[in-house]
């Protein structure tokens, strides 16, 4: 049981390499706070039209844009994260190294993103939730019990997220165009997890599918965990879609792996 | 081995061995044509290399078709609870969102690879670039071109065409001459963002994220009417990220609407002046930038 | 231009600011490190020159500063007539560079399309080019991998191959940053044959910075060693032995196993093993009479000099400097 011990140190270092990024940190801050603001106007504009849209009052709505930009980084909704570092290795041929190391690579690559993620839920993710909550009047819970919840539901959320970038990651052992892919992904993941609209007002049967796909419970599941939608049974619901599809999405990432090492075994490399 | 001779005739080792006139020593024109002329056969190189794999480039460019499209989604939506936007209705929104991802979309196709250049500092191949005989912004700027990037820039004139085809606006020859103009200095306003973000990673090589903030913030930004915005955002905007111009202003004049801050009308037809302006901008500081890196070779 | 050279350099310096954050603060400390401080050399026309000297010691940004990525922070630098730093374009189509840890190829495209773009971008002539090329693919043994992909070349070809990417365009300096660095012992030695084979057909001035002492015993008659970034030798190679106050050694075999010699005048007995013995004697002295003080009072069978290794001289001339 010593690994656990290896994967907490990549952990830990993935938190402190992203900890030594100031320039990159600053800049994402205000990268998220310029889209908030942005998507704060137009959410009030359409709230203001229809008051009660998708089952939120203005301050909720507002809470959501802004808890959005808040998780954008740590869950890597637009982009960054672990899979460019990996698309590099097995574009370079260096992921047969890694395969033949004792540590389990889909292991070692969720450590090392969920330590970014943690740097980034600090280092990115409360800067503009405060300037959001300066600058507009947000729903933001009193009780502590209800950020608790939260950080449960976010961490579920990332768990999900690194099991679709996985598999994004992986497949550029087929698909060759690794930033190509990257790009497909993020337009995803934009779209469907809420970053751009809640899915709550996604209409008809396009809404009630989307809300059942795995990047809704990136986003929009921890939002409404935040905004009090889930409480009770309600939230052990919620718990249990993320982690369902979390499970679902690493067992996938764990049966791709093998396909891959068996074409590297093959191809070597 | 046998011994080969390597030169083939002999020649006189004291002149240069390739006879052909410098670009650099005949003027800054002859350096611009030649930089373009990198510029082209650097990205047809690429494009080539990319045809090698034609179903994973057939892929990509389907993919990026559709899924760019998802963000238009988003204000369909939007318009399937609402009737209009701070005054706009989906078609002018649509204009909006067509002429500013356009825009954005030829940049991106033509200058996209500016985000890697921290990458190319820290790893050390930005040294190779600075040896060769050719300007390094044309290298930098080629380099990794990516064609599937054509798959934004053909969905957003497809929101465009319909746009156009659905908005209440009496074209003239003016305004027809208008958008095309705006499209292209809209264009080159983002592709100096571009270079600018490029020219800091320079000095702070892991800061590719700056340049996000001003180019797809701006996007998202520009996508929807300025008259739902805060006045101070817009003027922000106007003055100092002249981002408006990318936009909103010329697509005002065209759907004859006044813009918010009141300005004079011929401000409306200032895209080139300010794209120019910006590419001039862009340029000295790319100078500055690759000064500093040879300054320090971090 | 002074007519003394062709690469000159007078008292070159090159001075980077480093921002390093002072252990427990957060504040950080501005130092200066003189990474090359004051190097004057010239290199003629054709000569094949040595750069040698510990990792951190300036060699990497001397020639930077060559190639023109680097600008000096002081002195004055000419290549071929050329300010390197103020003619970085007009410099570069006249020389060829070679970094051994990275490649200047493109990684995605097979060798020809690489050598193709070079073509262009160097605006070579297209029979001069195929002529260079062919010249290239046969002394290099590149046949057969021209349409690989470069990133699925070994590193021995992958090298070979950026050879002759720097040398499509007729450069007239070829420089090259640790060409032999991690490769086999084959791929080593047609580099090698390469280089000796450039120089002496093609009049190329050849700079070349190496780990691999071979590479200078082999291919330079002059070398120069940096460290701290001053220059701290700059000659033949043999006279490095002298300045490095290096021993040569005299193995001798007895008739039978004995204890070790003594008594003999200007060396000494080093080790022994069975009836070989060692004797360490200095580089710069004649061996003849500890040859026959030995042969005087021992039973000799065989013997032989052994001349000092480069490595060992260089490690020596650091720790004495």
């Amino acid at each position: 049981m010593r690994l656990h011990g290896v994967y907490f140190a990549v952990a830990a270092g993935s938190f402190r390499r992203y900890a030594t990024y100031r320039i990159a940190t600053a800049a994402g801050v205000f990268t998220n706070t310029v889209f908030g603001f942005v998507l704060s106007y137009t959410f009030l504009a359409l709230w203001s039209e229809r008051p009660h849209l998708g089952g939120y009052d203005q301050s909720q709505a507002l809470t959501f844009v802004w808890t959005g930009q808040a998780l954008l980084a740590a869950a890597s909704l637009i982009g960054g994260g672990f899979q460019e570092e990996l698309q590099e290795r097995i574009r370079t041929g260096d992921v047969a190294v890694d395969l033949y190391r004792p540590v389990d690579l889909q292991a070692w690559w969720l450590a090392a993103d969920l330590g970014r993620a943690a740097f980034q839920l600090l280092g990115r993710g409360a800067v503009p939730l405060a300037v959001g909550a300066l600058a507009f009047d947000l729903a933001l819970p009193a009780s502590p019990l209800r950020w608790a919840a939260f950080l449960g539901s976010v961490l579920l959320g990332l768990l999900t997220g690194f099991g679709l970038r996985y598999l994004l990651a992986l497949s550029t052992f087929w698909l060759l165009d690794g930033s190509g892919l990257n790009m497909l992904g993020t337009l995803l993941s934009s779209f469907f997890s809420g970053m751009l609209l809640p899915l709550t007002i996604f209409p008809g049967e396009f809404g009630e599918v989307v809300r059942v796909l795995p990047w809704a419970a990136t986003l929009q599941v921890p939002a409404d965990v935040l905004l009090g939608e889930y409480e009770g049974t309600a939230l052990l619901g919620a718990y249990g879609f993320q982690a369902v599809w979390a499970l679902v999405l690493l067992a996938a990432g764990r049966a791709l792996q093998s396909l891959a090492t068996r074409k590297v075994v093959v191809q070597g490399g | 081995m046998a011994e080969v001779p390597l030169g083939g005739e002999p020649r006189a080792l004291s002149a240069p061995a390739v006879d052909v006139p410098e670009p650099a020593a005949e003027g800054p024109w002859a350096r611009l044509c030649w930089g373009v002329r990198a510029y082209g056969f650097i990205a047809a190189m690429w494009i080539r290399s990319t045809m090698v794999y034609r179903g994973s480039f057939l892929m990509m460019v389907a993919g990026s078709l559709t899924l760019t499209a998802l963000d238009f989604a988003a204000i369909v939506i939007m318009f399937s609870h609402v009737g209009a936007l701070g005054g706009f209705a989906l078609p002018e929104v649509a204009l909006l969102y067509g002429t500013c991802t356009a825009s954005f979309g030829l940049a991106d196709l033509l200058m996209g690879s500016f985000d890697k250049l921290g990458t190319r500092v820290r790893d050390g191949t930005m040294d190779t670039v600075l040896v060769r005989p050719v300007p390094a912004l044309a290298q930098v700027a080629a380099d990794r071109f990516a064609l599937r990037r054509l798959g934004r820039v053909l969905q957003s004139a497809a929101v465009l065409g319909w746009a156009l085809a659905n908005v209440d606006v009496d074209w003239s020859g003016g305004s027809v001459l208008l958008l095309v103009v705006t499209l292209l200095s809209g264009a080159a306003i983002f592709c100096s963002l571009f270079v600018l973000g490029g020219a800091f990673q320079f000095v702070a090589q892991d800061a590719a994220e700056v340049q996000n903030s001003f180019t797809y913030g701006g996007v998202t930004l520009l996508e929807y009417p300025p008259t739902i915005f805060a006045k101070e955002l817009v003027r922000g905007v106007t003055f100092v990220v002249p981002l408006a111009f990318v936009n909103w202003l010329p697509v005002l004049r065209i759907l004859g609407e006044d813009d918010p801050l009141g300005l004079p009308g011929w401000v409306d037809f200032g895209g080139p002046v300010v794209a120019a302006a910006c590419c001039a901008l862009a340029g000295l500081a790319w100078r500055a930038g690759l000064r500093a890196y040879r300054s320090t070779g971090s | 231009m002074t007519d003394d050279g062709f690469i000159v350099l007078e008292d070159v310096e090159k001075v980077f600011q480093v921002r390093r954050r002072a252990r427990g603060r957060l504040r950080r400390e501005r130092h200066e490190v003189r990474a090359v401080d004051g190097i004057s050399c010239a290199v003629a026309r054709g000569e094949m020159v040595g750069y040698i000297g510990p990792n951190g010691a300036g060699k990497s940004t001397t020639i930077k500063m060559l190639t023109g990525i680097l600008t000096p922070s002081g002195g004055r630098l000419r290549v071929a007539g050329i300010d390197p730093s103020r003619q970085r374009a007009r410099l570069a189509r006249r020389i060829g560079v070679v970094f051994g840890q990275r490649t200047t190829l493109w990684w995605d495209l097979p060798l020809r399309d690489s050598y193709a773009l070079m073509r262009r971008m160097y605006r070579v002539p297209e029979a001069r080019f195929r002529a260079n090329l062919d010249r290239c693919v046969e002394l290099l043994d590149l046949g057969g991998l021209l349409e690989v992909p470069v990133r699925q070349l070994s590193l021995g070809q992958r090298m070979r191959g950026d050879i002759t990417a720097a040398l499509l365009h007729d450069p007239e300096v070829l420089y090259l940053d640790e060409p032999t660095i991690g490769l086999d012992v084959v791929s080593k030695a047609t580099v090698r044959r390469f280089l000796r084979e450039l120089n002496a057909s093609l009049g190329t001035t050849v700079l070349l910075t190496t780990h691999d002492l071979t590479d200078i015993e082999q291919l330079c008659e002059r070398v120069m060693v940096i460290d701290h970034g001053r220059l701290m030798y700059d000659g033949a190679l043999g006279g490095l032995h002298e300045v490095g106050e290096s021993e040569r050694t005299l193995v001798v075999d007895l008739e039978r196993e004995l204890p070790p010699i003594e008594g003999i005048e200007g060396a000494r007995t080093v080790r022994t093993r069975g009836p070989r013995q060692w004797l360490a004697f200095p580089a710069s002295a004649s061996a003849a009479p500890i040859v026959s003080q030995v042969a005087d009072g021992y039973p000799l069978v065989d013997l032989s000099v052994r001349e000092p290794d480069i490595e060992d001289v260089i490690a020596r001339m650091y720790s004495g400097l």
